[in-house]
């Protein structure tokens, strides 16, 4: 289960809807073990697609040896899809690489609605979990 | 005196967990011949038909080896060496840039 809180699923929504049509990447830091979710971190795609997204290799570096230092881990890596569903594409699936991270995707095809879920992506395995939300 | 190699979560199977590795070797190929030799399976994480695969990101010091020299990069005593897989993904079920 994903427990978070209100104002950071407001912050992803927000972050998709402005990068749409393209998709919109980031992650949410937490402490190292700790599972819990606390600081949200836009991050540029580099990909500028609607279809397909990748952190910069240079953005990505310095996010990792931030994390680092702040003994911080990514609890949650982000991004929309803008014209399906809210579910991990094969693309996302075969590239997912933290096993630990709660995989979160956003739809903004719905322009009234954001879909809004998560799953754990493990050896090419898709499990949806639950999300809490915390107001 | 060897190459520091930071190694990142989804590897650390291959390295008995430890986030740090000791390597020597001067091309970046090289080094990652001489980790294999004891963490065995990491190559080929990192290689694919001899070039390093596309969304494997190695860095030397702070450059990303794809502006450099890409396998062939040079290494040097007390480089250190950072390996971290590509953040990418999208609804494209195939059709994927660059790759």
């Amino acid at each position: 289960m994903l427990t978070i809180r209100r104002d950071l699923v407001d912050a992803i929504i927000a972050h998709a809807r402005k990068d749409h049509p393209d998709e919109a990447c980031g992650v949410i830091a937490g402490p190292a073990g700790s599972d819990e979710p606390e600081r949200f971190i836009p991050m540029l795609n580099a990909a500028r697609s609607p279809t397909f997204y990748e952190f910069d290799s240079m953005d990505l570096l310095q996010l990792y040896r931030e994390m680092d230092d702040r003994d911080e881990e990514p609890v949650v890596i982000y991004h929309s899809h803008t014209a399906t569903e809210a579910y991990p594409s094969r693309t996302d699936i075969s590239y997912a690489s933290e096993p630990n991270a709660h995989y979160v995707l956003v739809s903004t095809r719905d322009e009234g609605e954001a879909e809004f879920r998560s799953y754990r992506i493990v050896d090419g395995d898709v499990t949806e979990e639950e999300v809490k939300i915390l107001s | 005196m060897a190459v520091e190699v930071r190694i990142p979560t989804i590897l650390r199977q291959y390295t008995s967990g430890a986030r740090t590795v000791a390597g020597k070797g001067d091309t970046l190929s090289a080094l990652v011949d001489d980790l294999e030799s004891r963490h065995a399976g990491l190559s080929e994480r990192l290689i694919e038909n001899g070039e390093l695969r596309r969304f494997v990101n190695v860095y030397v010091n702070d450059e990303d080896v794809r502006f450099l020299d890409g396998l062939k990069t040079p290494i040097a005593d007390g480089d250190s060496v950072t390996v971290l897989p590509a953040v990418a993904g999208g609804s494209a079920a195939q059709e994927v840039p660059g790759s």
